[in-house]
């Protein structure tokens, strides 16, 4: 996708939410290759935009030290998977499914992958 | 309480060993059993080993092992400080001293061990003291204030942790062993003197072979020294009884339970004891294969055993356990594996000696040319790759295995494939091979991941990238010289004369112009973004928070401050060589007292204000820029402190102003960006109580200019720093700095130090003199360009990004909240200031 700048300045970016789709910014907050973190329905959702434009919103909890922090990581790819790597320390997810490249488990015992949401600009 | 339908385990002393049990039967059998724990001690189980950093400040909060939110998840019932004084085996209840009678289905011993004190006159007097709980060090700590000279009674691992504790004190100290050598169990004779001369290097007064025959006492009573065996007087104050362990095995034995020879409650390969209802682990039992073991490993080995065993599940036993130990004692390294006093029949001895460095190495070989064991003491290094070699043949003659590197030709072999690598885990060589050749695992986490090497004590993970290494080699897929999968085939010394010689000013250009196969048009990762963002920022290309430079940073950088572990992030001002006016630290006081910060003075001569949020940063810089404070960089791989010694303004001693110098450096080189972080110090004599040969970059005065040290580092692998030049002036002096730290930026690797560079350097420090000094290369005038461009165009980050709205506007929570701090960063309290809420669900289980 690439768009230029003048249509992008204008749209907002939206989150499906348990009741319906809400817009949290606008796309011109997101630096490409970079998130931010946004609150919808008591959660903390981290959104990213990548270089060629594409969103993603997941879950903004690491499990590794459990701090809502991904917001604050780097957006990168592992071969063609686009992925985030968590800034505390730095195992990568993959952005689209929210599943961990590096390990199974938290330290927890639970599964490290990250919760998703569905998101679109308007 | 007992619940209908569960099993009734009942656990009688809550050490680490019980603690353990515990964690592993509520996995296998949670919902089946129902635990009471009978403690004697009164709080619940901590971490016994670690017990000496209680001197450092450890509290018994972080030592301990099992959390209350463990015990109510697990509905345990425990009950502290009530120790069980009976058994009746035929009833099946326990009597504690309280009179508390509790029934068990099962019953599991582990009361660990009592520290043996010989019964000497005057070895109950006032100032005698034991060595195994927080409640033994709580009161020698007491003790040591008001004394000047402490003693301890052995000289064995426990004995000079005491030793090392005292004179961390500042107690004036003395080790009595009876043997005629240190760590008599672990080492043998040579290595007992090596280690010998190092303790008493470090101040320790050792006295060997030579028993205790009474404590002595004063008028009131207390403790004023000792007589030892030779009929010798030692003067003391305090006496620490340090001489051994023996299992507490009084409550079966009283039960009737049968107990070894030298004591301990016999149990066999699955715990049991003769009574199939009681179990007994840890230092308390005398194993299957007859030995009480006094280490933790063995003793979470059969905690593992006797779980599973209740819990139904299968388990091989515990058999016996290796009893190699690689150790820092009072910073000297000692490793002892295997048959270490060469005890087999007809075995040899191959051993290097060398008084004077401090080193000993011994290897154990069999008559049939296999390695039996050994005992390193003063270098460790090899223990590594000695241990898994143990027990089979060795690949190359043993000799070059104990000479020192620079003495022989670099070894270079093959372990074999049964090998153990992972001792934690029980893996060998042929498993790891295996992950990479048939399970397509191409780099360590991905064989960490598989084979679960590596994952426990982490001691092995060297060795196991080696043999990822060679084997990917062998089959014939190159491990990347490149930084990563996007720059394959440039290291970061490459990327840097292409950013530098093509001009180049963005990420996007750099990976779509010269990125590996594939990369072009893409992201980048974690590693290639920060380190080009590093090189840009060398390179002096603008302000690192501008642009595309923006999304490149960590998110330290990022944010201008370190991320700490709730989330929060700490503020580093910048206090140039450690000077600070009363204003200053009264602004700095003001600042923290008003956002709630916690603050400390950090071991870089500067304070650091924690627990700022993200929203706070602004704020918070906002008042530090106006009182003239700026970026400490703390945050980035750059010039972190150049520390300083007092000089010769106030110090007798001093020959040059080293303030004034370390000043001056630390504001040439502030803002710095460079592959790994820099740091600095200046002495003003060879007293050097700035430490500057420990740093990059350290100076020590002389009477006739400065001495310039490089390639110093603290942190894991020590190194002290090489002389580069003697007695320069101070403009000669500053130039060569210039140039050495831009040949660094230069050529260094992603993340290495100056000391590792150094290191590796072909040439060695003749080769860095004629590039820097001689200017062998022709490069030097290029290398005083960069400088001077850096301090040119050198400007505060902070006060950069507070001028400016957009560079402002990231620091916020949620985007979508402005003004909302994150509801997640919780403080407590302690000792008067805040200390971050850890997340409750993440009670991490005790390895
Ligand atoms: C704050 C401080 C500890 C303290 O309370 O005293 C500290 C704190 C951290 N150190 Fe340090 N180090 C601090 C002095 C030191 C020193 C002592 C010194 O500078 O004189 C050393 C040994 C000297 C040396 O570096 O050679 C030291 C060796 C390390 C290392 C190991 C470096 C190495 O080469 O092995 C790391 C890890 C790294 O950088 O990769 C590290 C990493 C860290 C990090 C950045 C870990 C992290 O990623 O969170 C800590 C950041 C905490 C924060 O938010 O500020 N810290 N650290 C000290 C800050 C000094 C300052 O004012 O800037
Ligand atoms: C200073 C120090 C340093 C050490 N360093 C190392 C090291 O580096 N490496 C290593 O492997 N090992 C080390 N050890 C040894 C290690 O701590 C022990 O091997 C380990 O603690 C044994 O665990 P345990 O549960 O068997 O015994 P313990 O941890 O001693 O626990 C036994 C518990 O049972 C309680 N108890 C006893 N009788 C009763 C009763 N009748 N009723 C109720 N409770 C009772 C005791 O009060 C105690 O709390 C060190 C020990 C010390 C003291
Ligand atoms: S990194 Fe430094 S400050 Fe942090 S815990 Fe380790 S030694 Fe302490
Ligand atoms: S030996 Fe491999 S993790 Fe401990």
């Amino acid at each position: 996708m690439t768009t230029s700048i003048e249509s992008t300045t204008t749209l907002t970016v939206e989150i499906a939410g348990e009741t319906g789709w809400m817009p949290v910014c606008s796309y011109a907050d997101l630096v490409p290759g970079r998130g931010v973190a946004v609150l919808i329905e008591g959660h903390q959702v981290a959104v990213f935009r990548d270089r060629a434009g594409r969103l993603y919103a997941l879950a903004n909890r690491d499990p590794f030290s459990g701090a809502y922090v991904m917001s604050r990581g780097i957006v990168g790819q592992r071969g063609e998977v686009p992925t985030i790597a968590s800034p505390m320390y730095k195992q990568v997810f993959d952005l689209r499914t929210g599943e961990c490249l590096d390990e199974d488990e938290g330290p927890d015992g639970d599964p490290a992958a990250l919760r998703t949401w569905a998101v679109r600009t308007r | 309480m007992s619940d209908v339908g569960k099993t009734n385990v009942v656990l009688v002393g809550h050490g680490m060993v019980g603690q353990r049990f515990v964690e592993a039967l509520v996995e296998q059998a949670g919902g089946r059993v129902a635990v009471t724990v009978l403690a004697e001690e009164p709080r619940r189980a901590y971490d016994r080993v670690h017990l000496t950093s209680w001197f450092s400040g450890t509290t018994a909060e972080e030592l301990s092992l099992c959390s209350a939110e463990f015990a109510r998840q697990h509905q345990m019932d425990i009950r502290l400080g009530d120790p069980v004084e009976a058994i009746d085996r035929i009833g099946r209840t326990v009597t504690t001293r309280a009179g508390r009678s509790v029934p068990y289905d099962v019953l599991v011993l582990a009361t660990g061990s009592y520290p043996f004190v010989p019964p000497v006159p005057g070895h109950d007097a006032d100032g005698c003291f034991v060595y195994r709980t927080i409640e033994d060090v709580e009161a020698i700590e007491a003790a040591a204030r008001g004394a000047r000279v402490g003693a301890v009674v052995g000289g064995g691992l426990l004995g000079l942790e005491a030793a090392g504790a005292l004179t961390a004190m500042g107690l004036e100290t003395h080790v009595v062993e009876f043997a005629p050598r240190l760590m008599a169990i672990q080492v043998d004779d040579g290595g007992g003197e090596v280690l010998r001369r190092k303790v008493e290097e470090l101040g320790v007064t050792v006295h060997t072979g030579a028993g205790t025959q009474a404590v002595t006492t004063g008028a009131d009573g207390r403790v004023s020294g000792m007589t030892l065996s030779d009929g010798s007087e030692l003067a003391a104050d305090l006496v620490v009884f340090s001489a051994g362990v023996r299992p507490r095995d009084q409550l079966a034995r009283a039960a009737g339970l049968a107990v070894g020879e030298r004591g301990g409650i016999v149990v066999d390969e699955r715990c049991r004891t003769a009574d199939p209802h009681i179990l007994a682990i840890g230092e308390c039992a005398l194993a299957a294969d007859g030995r009480v073991y006094g280490l933790v490993a063995p003793g979470y080995a059969m905690a593992e055993v006797a779980a599973a065993e209740i819990g139904g599940a299968g388990t091989d036993g515990f058999t016996g356990a290796d009893l190699s130990t690689k150790l820092k004692l009072l910073g000297v390294e000692v490793a002892s594996f295997g048959d270490a006093h060469g005890a087999a029949e007809g075995c040899v001895e191959v051993l290097y000696s060398n008084t004077r460095a401090g080193v000993y190495k011994k290897l154990v070989i069999g008559a049939d040319g296999r390695l039996l064991g050994g005992v390193l003491v003063g270098d460790a290094e090899a223990y590594g790759t000695l241990r898994p070699l143990t027990g089979g043949a060795l690949p190359v003659p043993a000799e070059q295995l104990v000479l020192p590197a620079s003495m022989g030709a670099p070894v270079r072999f093959e372990l074999p494939d049964q090998a153990v690598v992972c001792s934690c885990h029980a893996v060998t060589k042929a498993v790891i091979r295996n992950a990479v050749t048939t399970h397509d695992c191409l780099d360590l986490p991905a064989v960490k991941k598989c084979t679960k090497a590596g994952t426990g004590c982490g001691s092995c993970v060297k060795l196991i990238g080696s043999i990822v290494t060679e084997e990917l080699a062998a089959a014939g897929i190159e491990s990347m010289r490149g930084l990563c999968e996007h720059f394959a085939e440039h290291t970061r010394a490459e990327l840097y004369e292409i950013v530098r010689v093509k001009g180049i000013t963005s990420f996007t250009r750099l990976i779509d112009e010269h990125g590996s196969t594939g990369a072009p048009g893409g992201d980048g990762c974690d590693v290639c973004k920060p380190t080009v963002g590093s090189i840009l920022a060398s390179l002096a290309q603008g302000h690192i928070l501008d642009g595309e430079q923006a999304a490149l940073q960590d998110t330290n950088d990022h944010f201008l401050a370190n991320i700490q572990r709730n989330g929060s992030y700490s503020v580093v001002p910048r206090i140039p060589g450690g000077e600070i006016t009363p204003e200053g630290l009264i602004t700095i006081g003001e600042i923290a007292r008003d956002f709630g910060l916690y603050t400390k003075i950090t071991g870089g001569q500067r304070i650091d204000l924690f627990g700022a949020t993200v929203d706070q940063l602004p704020q918070i810089w906002k008042r530090l820029v106006a009182a003239g404070f700026e970026s400490g960089h703390a945050y980035g791989k750059a010039l972190r402190t150049v520390k300083s010694c007092v000089g010769e303004s106030w110090c007798r001693y001093g020959v040059q102003d080293s303030v004034g110098l370390a000043i001056e450096l630390e504001l040439r080189y502030r803002g710095l960006r460079s592959p790994h972080k820099l740091k600095s110090a200046v002495s003003g004599c060879a007293r050097e109580c700035a430490e500057a040969q420990s740093k990059d970059f350290g100076v020590i005065a002389t009477a006739e200019g400065w001495n310039l040290y490089v390639g110093g580092n603290g942190g894991m692998t020590p190194r002290h720093a090489d002389l580069l030049a003697s007695d320069l002036d101070r403009d000669t002096l500053i130039r060569t700095i210039d140039r050495f730290l831009m040949f660094y930026i230069r050529t260094a690797d992603r993340l290495e130090r100056t000391a590792s560079w150094v290191e590796r350097m072909e040439g060695g420090l003749d080769h860095l003199r004629a590039v820097i000094i001689d200017d062998s290369l022709g490069i030097c005038a290029d290398l005083d360009e960069l400088m001077d461009r850096h301090i040119g165009t050198y400007r505060d980050e902070w006060a950069e990004t507070l001028a400016d709205p957009d560079r402002v506007r990231r620091f916020v929570s949620f985007v979508n909240a402005p003004g909302i701090p994150d509801p997640t960063v919780r403080f407590t309290a302690e000792r008067d200031q805040i200390k971050p809420v850890l997340f409750e669900k993440l009670e991490v289980r005790g390895r």
